[in-house]
Order: structure tokens, then sequence, then C-alpha cells
């Protein structure tokens, strides 16, 4: 009798085994009299359906390259490095713009990871109970909210209230010192860099937030109590049991808010203020991203050279988007891999 | 003494570590604050400036032209709705017959976890990319902007989210349901539609509610697709206005009666966004 038991589903207390999908047993049966067809027909649909996510990749990078070919003939790579956008000269180089994508992504990073990872904190081992769903789900909306809203709000409310504020006595302040001053030269208007990565910054917590949330809950009840039970503080567990074990997981969060950071267009259009300049280092200068480039001009830009070189710009913007995006993936599916050999 | 010397130095020690700790959770609260504050100021902007700019007139008058003393947003509410309803149309049978090939057919193999990887990068890519997309295979060819280039677009960013959520809902299935449909001697095909889709529907509509809520916000893939149009419109051959693009164009104006108007759509967009997610949410919970 003992032997025909399942083993004890009890052993890793953190994961309900009910809810797992085991393998179907046996096949369905071969032979139907009457609806053969039919199911050869909807296996055919979902089999297409799927292909056609597939095709749907290739199609875009393929798109893409041909639409950037003449561009991509005339300067090679060395656009990326090439720094003038003159569509009067008929002369372009992505330097500016791929600068501009990168830096207000880095800036959004800067505040978004150490704020998400307190919010991870906050709603994994600090909230009440009766707070936590209510709150998590204030969190999720904040991802919810549309980007032309961030933006709009970005450029009306949140840019002069920076300018005032923040911008004016960091410009005081700094002055004169040598780097530091040159990062904050410039009119402290609230648009350029600094404001931009500060708008990502706030879209993108969220993302990274519950990403790191999910992640920490991964974590084995029985391995947080053990070091609670030597006497750890709430700061330690985190810091030394839940972050190691998950760190994967959370590298994979920090990617995921990445990559949307680099692609994000509304919001970062309204704010950095479109001028393709790199004369300063200035983060309160106006400058350029590839997204809001290909937002403000495409659809102005005549057929030729300067289109092909704006979709030259969008063949750069998604491949490091994918990148980005696969070592998030795969990082991520890495921990879930790990979670069955390590409990 | 030395005995007395190694005690305060382990005494100083815990104070440390119990100081370090309070520290690192009091940053943690204000993190949490932090985002939190975000959220209410962004909801208190868009209510105080949008809710003052809505009028009978926004629903009913046509966009106006700048330093224009009336108009209204109805074109562009109209186009959004077309647009927004077709795509969804368009993409959501993609979308549940993809994920019903993942959670069905495809749970190993290279086609399945291949299609998976793909997906849940093209969940995320940015929108952009998908307009530049339709811009170079159908705006091009058909030589002018049009609603259905917007619809085509919109519908190829429902299709992951659909397929994401999709899959998700269907392995929450127990198989034993499915074995004993099989073992009644249904097909296949009858035992995804009649049982392990119809168990799973309400998570699939939260799925489609979600991608709805995505799509009514999304501007960069209709910029150079649908681009806009100052008419009312319900030809799909012609460009069409949506209420995110008229938004853009408004707002960086310097009318301030187009920025009225554009902060009028922001509360409108934002509202409905906020409503559709909750409700994907209250559905999903009633039944699970």
């Amino acid at each position: 009798m003992a032997a025909t038991l399942p083993a004890s589903r009890y052993d890793d207390g953190h994961k309900d085994k009910n809810m797992e999908r085991t393998d179907p047993m046996g096949r369905p049966p071969a032979t139907r009299r009457s609806s053969a067809w039919a199911d050869t027909a909807f296996s055919f649909l979902a089999h297409a359906a799927a292909l056609i996510t597939l095709a749907l990749l290739a199609g875009i990078i393929g798109s893409l390259v041909v639409g950037a070919a003449p561009a991509i003939q005339e300067y090679g790579l060395s656009f990326l490095w090439r720094s003038d956008w003159d569509p009067v000269k008929n002369s372009y180089g992505g330097l500016v713009m791929i600068y501009g994508t990168l830096m207000t992504s880095f800036i959004a990073l800067c505040i978004a990871v150490p704020v998400s990872f307190g919010i991870a904190l906050f709603l994994t081992e600090m909230s009440p109970n009766w707070l936590r769903r209510p709150l998590g789900i204030a969190v999720e909306l904040l991802a919810a909210v549309p980007s032309i809203v961030y933006g709009m709000w970005g450029l009306l409310v949140f840019g002069p209230i920076l300018a005032t504020y923040v911008q004016a006595p960091l410009q005081s302040l700094l002055t004169g010192v040598p780097f530091l001053g040159s990062l904050v030269t410039g009119p402290p208007v609230g648009i350029g860099i600094l404001s931009a990565g500060i708008i990502l910054a706030i879209m993108i917590i969220p993302f990274i937030a519950s990403v790191m949330r999910d992640v920490f809950e991964v974590t084995p009840q029985a391995l947080k109590e053990s070091a609670y039970s030597l006497g750890s503080t709430t700061w330690e567990v985190v810091y030394k049991v839940v972050l190691p074990y998950t760190k994967t997981g959370v590298i994979g969060g920090i990617m995921l808010g990445l990559g949307r950071a680099l692609g994000e267009t509304m919001a970062v259009t309204f704010v950095i203020g479109n001028t393709n300049q790199l004369n300063s280092l200035s983060v309160f200068e106006a400058a350029n991203s590839i997204s809001s480039a290909l937002a403000n001009e495409f659809a102005e830009a005549g057929a030729g050279l300067h289109q092909a070189s704006l979709i030259y710009l969008g063949l750069v913007l998604f491949f490091i988007t994918f990148v980005v995006l696969s070592l998030s993936k795969v990082l991520l599916s890495k921990l879930q891999k790990n979670e069955g050999g390590r409990t | 003494m030395n005995a007395a010397a190694l005690n305060a130095s382990r005494l100083a020690h815990h104070a440390s570590r119990k100081r370090i700790n309070v520290v690192a959770l009091t940053l943690s609260l204000a993190a949490m604050a932090f985002g939190v504050f975000w959220l209410l100021w962004i909801l208190f902007e868009t209510v105080r400036l949008g809710f003052g700019g809505l009028a009978l007139a926004t629903f009913t008058e046509m966009t106006p032209p700048p330093m224009a003393e009336t108009g209204g947003l109805a074109n562009a509410i109209f186009g959004s709705l077309v647009m927004v309803g077709l795509a969804t149309l368009l993409g959501t049978p993609i979308g549940i017959l993809a994920g019903v090939y993942l959670a069905e057919y495809g749970q190993k193999g290279w086609l399945g976890s291949t299609t998976r990887f793909i997906n849940d990068i093209l969940l995320s890519a940015p929108s952009i990319v998908i307009g530049l997309f339709i811009y170079a295979t159908v705006v091009v060819r058909m030589k002018n902007f049009s609603g259905f280039a917007g619809v085509l677009a919109l519908a190829l960013i429902v299709i992951p989210v659909v397929i994401r959520t999709t899959e998700n809902m269907l392995s929450l299935i127990p198989n034993a349901l499915r074995e004993a449909a099989y073992a009644l001697g249904t097909p296949k095909w009858r035992v995804i539609m009649t049982i392990t889709l119809k168990s799973a529907w309400a998570g699939v509509m939260t799925g489609i509610l979600l991608a709805l809520a995505r799509i009514s916000g999304e501007t960069a893939p209709l910029l150079f697709t649908a681009l806009s149009n100052q008419f009312w419109t319900s030809n799909l051959n012609e460009p069409m206005a949506s209420l995110p693009v008229t938004i853009f164009k408004f707002a960086m104006s310097p009318y301030e009666n187009w920025q009225k108007l554009a902060w009028a759509g922001v509360f409108i967009i934002t509202i409905g966004v906020l409503v559709l997610n909750i409700l994907a949410r209250v559905l999903f919970r009633n039944k699970h």
C-alpha cells in the first residue's frame, strides 16, 4: 500500500505540488470516426498562430534591415559614432541619440534599482498582511498608467518643479567644482537628460519592484526562518539570505526594467528637449534619444537617406533591447530551474 | 578584564547590527512611500487639470483649430475606440490560439520553447519599433497613412499579451480534467474548446482586458501608421485621429485651448485604463 502512495507533497513547504502540471498519462485515443479533420484543422491553426509570432520577429528584423539598407551602405558601422545629424546637408550619425538613450536609461536605473529593492523588501518582509495587497496593487497600477500621461505630467507639472527646487540649487552648489560642475551647466529649465531619466525611473520602478517581490517570495520559508532563529535581523535575512538566493532573478528584473527604459518613447519625447547636440556632458542640457528622434522626425522625413537613417536608429534600438531582454529572460528562467535543485 | 572587553565589543556589535537594521527598514519604508507618492501625485494632477477641462463639448465636438473658443475630442475618441476595438478583435484570436498551442501542444519541443522566448521579448519590445515595422510593410506599400495600418500595429501589441496570459491560465487547469474528457472519447479540439479554455475563461478575459488597457494608451505605434486627422472619419483607408496622438500634438503646442483639451484627454485615458485594470483584477479574483 505504502509503495503506491505518492512522495510526500509537503517536503518543500513553500510550494503546493497540487497546483503543478503533471504530464498527461497516455495519449488521447488515436482513431475517431467523425472529427479527425476537425482535430487536424484545430492543431494546424494553433501551430500557425505560434509560427506567426516567430514570423513577426523575423519580419520586424527583416523589414528594418531592408528599410535601413541605404544608410547601412552609406555609413556602415561608423553610423554608431558619427555625431552630426543634419537633414539639410543630408549627413547622419547616431551617436547623439544613442548617447541620449543610454544615459537616460542609466540615470533611471540608478534611481529605480534601490527604490524598487526597498519596495520589494517592504512588501515581502515588513508590511502587515492587510496592507500588502493594496500596496502591491498600487505599485502595479503605476505600471498601467499610459506613458503619455507620464510625459505630459513630466513636461507641464514636474519639469518646472524640478527646475526650481532641484536644478537651480544643485547648480549654485556645484558650480566651480571640477567634473561635477560640468555635469550641471546649462539652463535649469526642467527639460533634458536628467528629467527624462527621472520620469523613466518612476515608470520602471513598478516593473522592477514587482519582479523583485515575486522572486523574493520564491525563497524557501525554512531558509529565512533558520536565519531568523539564529538571531539575524530582518535586514540581515534579506541581504545575506534572500538576496544571494535570488540574485539571478533580481538581475533579470533589473534587465527587464532596463529594456523598458531603453525603448520608452512618449514619456521621454515630452521632456528630453529633442535637440541634436552633444556639446557638453551636462545632464541639464536638452538632448535626444533614439525613440524620441523617431517619434518627432519620422512622419516628416522624406524617403531617402534621412528616413533610412531613422530606420537604422530603430534597428540599433531593437538590437539593444533584444539583447537586454534576452539576458533578462535567461537569468529569470535560471532562477526557476535552480529552485527545484536547491530546496 | 579581557572577558569584560569581549562582552562590551559583543554588545557594541549587537547595537550596530540593530542600528543598521533600523536604518535599512526605514529606508525601505521611505522607498514604499516614494512609489505610492508618485502614483497619488500623478492621479491628483490628472484629476485636477483634466476634470476641469471636461465638458459635454469634449465628447460631441471635433478637434478645434488653435485658439478657437470651442471644440472637443469627439473624432479622436471615436478613432481610438474604432482602432482599439478592431485591433483587439484581430489580435485576440491569434493570441488565444498561440497560447493554446504553447499550453496544449508545445509544452516541450523547439517550437514551443522558441515561441515562448520570442513572445516574452515581443511583450516588452519598444512599441515604436512595431510602428516602424508596420510603416515599412503596410504604409509604404499602400502609399498613405491609414487607420487600417494603425489597427495592425495595435493588434501586434495585443498578441503577445494575450498569448502570455492564455498560456499561464491554461497551465493552471489540472490535467485530471483533460484526462477525464479524453477517457470519455472527446477529441482534443473539443477538450480544449469546451473543457480547458472554458474553465480558464476568466483568466483569458483578464488577459484581453489588460491588452485593451495597454493599447488604449499606446501612442508611439500610431504616430506614423494612423497619423492623425482633424476631422471625423470612419474610413479605415484614411489617416485617423486617436486620443493619444491628439494629446501628444496638443500638449506640445503653445495654444492654451489645445493644452486644456490635452489634459481632458489625459483624464479620459487614465480613468479608462485604470478602470480596465481594476476590472481585470476583480474578474480574475472572483474566479480564483
